[in-house]
């Protein structure tokens, strides 16, 4: 098993035939993937990567039994998009575009709750992310597929290539993956660190998780909390961001430290205190992980 | 992007929150008896227009009662060095004040706005005990900060606003005065796309409510519906950070001595902590994109060098869907534009990374190359020795 996506997700692509959409797609389609149509407004009837393009992606799910939208939407047109994949029934929705405004987020976030409450839970995965793979079977996303493989190892991060780095090094040492998710760098985003742990938790297929957090927000001190309560395979933890100053962004929206919150000293502690295996050596992530499941593995 | 003082009173008065009496902004001691002329009666308040916050107490705001003294004030504040404790020792020239005319102050109230990521939505912080910075109220009266959460979509309603107001203490008389205010607060948070708006002293006059100070920061990623906003110059960055914003390119200055090119924010951050870790210190933050070619190399290149402080560089490339190769070649590229006075390592990872190691190996430059990050930040941390 694995979370959120298996060899069974049926995909549509928002953003189909845009050069980000077509790219990252005929990768995916590369890799394996069940991409089974493409969104664009206006081009509905046309066929791009030898898939279906559909005006809306109401005709998209009508007509594939689609499951998944994976959305490469420009940021100002990207929220839509997002609400247009859960009123459609996309069931799980991965929005890829980077930049979108945080008030729109807000917005989108609070129709997903509202949907939740009246019972349909829809996973939102980023915006500004890598996507989602697991490996072997489905990749959802713009991340590197050769680096990865099938494992005991879920990963879930707020970075892009930082995950590449930490995923290369579990592959290297032998480890593979499970599911890796990208959550993504703004402040407001679908899936927390939470919601992709309890995840993890529940599938039989994960033994162990890499959790990389960074500056800004409570996601991680939350995730941390959720640990210690619940959880009962290993975690271990990175936090990017040590040598930032407070106040300026690092270039993900949600990465600033802001009136002393959100420090990586405070999340350090956090994860230290909840139990989590803290990696202060990005580099050190492989290694870590390697040399803790040794005496499960003897 | 933060805003001045003066810029975001322009904001508010123009969405209806009243504002002290304005003399406009001044840059020089010559126009001050102009700008007080504009403000009113006496007495004055000369405001230092700066980024950072606890300008009072570090002298940045002063209270004039005669035209011979706001002069006096003026020639000694334009120009003038400020130290706040929000200013990390580092010293703030002061280029304009703000002149305002003084105003009754019955109360200080304290009131903002920020965007909770938690509960996704914009959530009003207010307390009685106004006049304190926010940190210490929550540290030393907690129990005086009231926190109401907003419907992004609807915005304040008017019972939230009386409800806000009354477990303020606000009295009867000025509860209209109260809600009108922050409902146009959060209002002006919502349609300029506001990350904080932050009122403190937000003050009850005898007749009304007024916004003595102002502070709002937006969200960078609104810029392109807030044509208001885009036309506004960013003065919390450098012209180095400017001049890589324009390039599309995301930097951040900072006061080390090793410049770092990395693809990614996460990684470019990792990459930071790595140098830190080693034992050296970070000279930016520069997350070069997913299209690293050669004119962005070359650019971005350029800017780290364009840093005096800069005694060795760090590219960090996991090439993902940017092959290794292609990254190469646009060093060997850029290096062909830039003469490099300082060491340069690189360490490339991902897709096609023996093909990119070899363009550089071949390119007759000298490259110091790593396969592990730790090892590349230790050789840079000790070529900038």
């Amino acid at each position: 098993m694995s979370i959120i996506l298996d060899k069974n997700s049926k995909i549509v692509v928002q953003g189909f035939t845009g050069s980000a959409g077509t790219f990252h797609a005929k990768q995916c389609i590369d890799y394996g993937t069940q991409i089974v149509a493409g969104v664009t407004p206006g081009r509905g009837g046309q066929t791009h990567l030898d898939r279906p393009v559909f005006n809306t992606v109401h005709d998209a799910v009508r007509e594939t039994g689609a499951n998944v939208s994976l959305i490469f939407v420009p940021a100002p047109f990207a929220a839509d998009s997002i609400l247009e994949a859960a009123d459609a029934g996309c069931a799980t929705i991965i929005c890829i575009t980077e930049g979108i405004p945080v008030l729109d987020m807000a917005r989108v976030k609070r129709a997903l709750i509202a949907s939740a409450q009246a019972g349909r839970e829809i996973t939102l995965v980023g915006p500004n992310c890598p996507g989602v793979i697991t490996p072997g079977q489905c990749k959802a996303g713009i991340m590197p597929g050769f680096i990865h493989k099938p494992g005991p190892i879920g990963v879930v991060s707020r970075s892009g290539t930082l995950t590449y780095e930490a995923v290369d090094q579990l592959t290297k040492r032998g480890l593979g993956q499970s599911t890796v998710v990208g959550i993504g760098g703004d402040p407001i985003n679908g899936s927390s660190f939470t919601d992709i742990l309890t995840k993890f938790e529940a599938d039989p297929a994960t033994e162990a998780v890499v959790m990389i957090g960074e500056i800004g927000g409570s996601a991680e001190e939350e995730a941390a909390r959720f640990f210690k309560e619940k959880m009962t395979k290993p975690v271990f933890g990175f936090i990017a961001g040590k040598a930032a100053p407070e106040g300026r962004r690092m270039g993900h929206a949600g990465a600033i430290v802001e009136g002393g919150a959100g420090t990586h000293a405070s999340k350090i502690a956090a994860m230290r205190a909840a139990g989590v295996t803290v990696v202060e050596n990005l580099s050190e992530i492989g290694e870590t992980v390697a040399r803790a499941r040794k005496p499960l593995a003897a | 992007m933060k805003l001045l003082e003066h810029e975001a009173k322009d904001i508010l008065r123009a969405r209806g929150v009243a504002v002290p009496p304005s003399g406009g902004v001044i840059a020089k001691p010559a126009q001050v008896a102009a700008a007080l002329k504009r403000a009113g009666k006496a007495p004055w308040v000369l405001k230092a227009q700066v980024l950072a916050g606890g300008r009072g107490k570090a002298g940045g705001i002063k209270l004039a009662k005669t035209p011979k003294e706001a002069a006096a004030l003026a020639k000694a504040m334009i120009g003038m060095d400020l130290i706040t404790h929000q200013t990390h020792g580092q010293a703030i020239k002061v280029r304009e004040l703000l002149i305002e005319g003084g105003v009754k102050i019955e109360r200080e109230l304290y009131f903002s706005v920020v965007m909770d990521r938690k509960a996704a939505a914009p959530t009003i912080i207010a307390s009685a005990q106004g006049g304190m910075e926010i940190e210490t109220l929550a540290a030393e009266k907690p129990e005086s900060i009231v926190r109401l959460t907003v419907d992004p979509t609807s915005g304040l309603r008017d019972f939230a606003g009386r409800r806000l107001a009354f477990a303020l203490g606000v009295p009867a008389d000025r509860v209209g005065a109260f809600v009108a205010t922050a409902k146009a607060l959060v209002k002006a948070f919502l349609e300029l796309d506001c990350s904080m708006l932050e009122i403190n002293p937000l003050i009850l006059t005898p007749k009304g409510v007024m916004a003595l100070d102002a502070k709002v920061i937006t969200d960078d990623n609104a810029l392109f519906r807030q044509p208001e906003l885009a036309k506004k110059t960013d003065h919390e960055a450098s012209a180095l950070e400017l001049e890589a914003k324009k390039a599309d390119i995301s930097y951040v200055g900072l006061d080390g001595t090793i410049g770092c090119m990395v693809n990614g924010a996460g990684l470019a951050m990792g990459t930071m902590d790595t140098i830190a870790l080693a034992g050296g210190s970070p000279a930016n933050f520069l997350d070069v994109g997913g299209t690293a070619d050669e004119a962005r190399v070359t650019k971005a290149l350029g800017i780290i060098l364009k840093d005096k402080k800069v005694k060795a560089v760090l590219i960090n490339i996991f090439g993902g869907i940017v092959k290794c190769d292609m990254i190469a070649a646009g060093v060997v590229g850029a290096l062909k534009k830039i003469k490099l006075k300082v060491p340069l390592v690189v360490r490339l990872q991902g897709t096609n990374v023996a093909a990119g190691k070899d363009i550089l190996a071949k390119s007759g430059i000298a490259i110091i190359q790593a396969d592990e990050l730790w090892d590349a930040a230790k050789k840079a941390v000790e070529a900038a020795r």
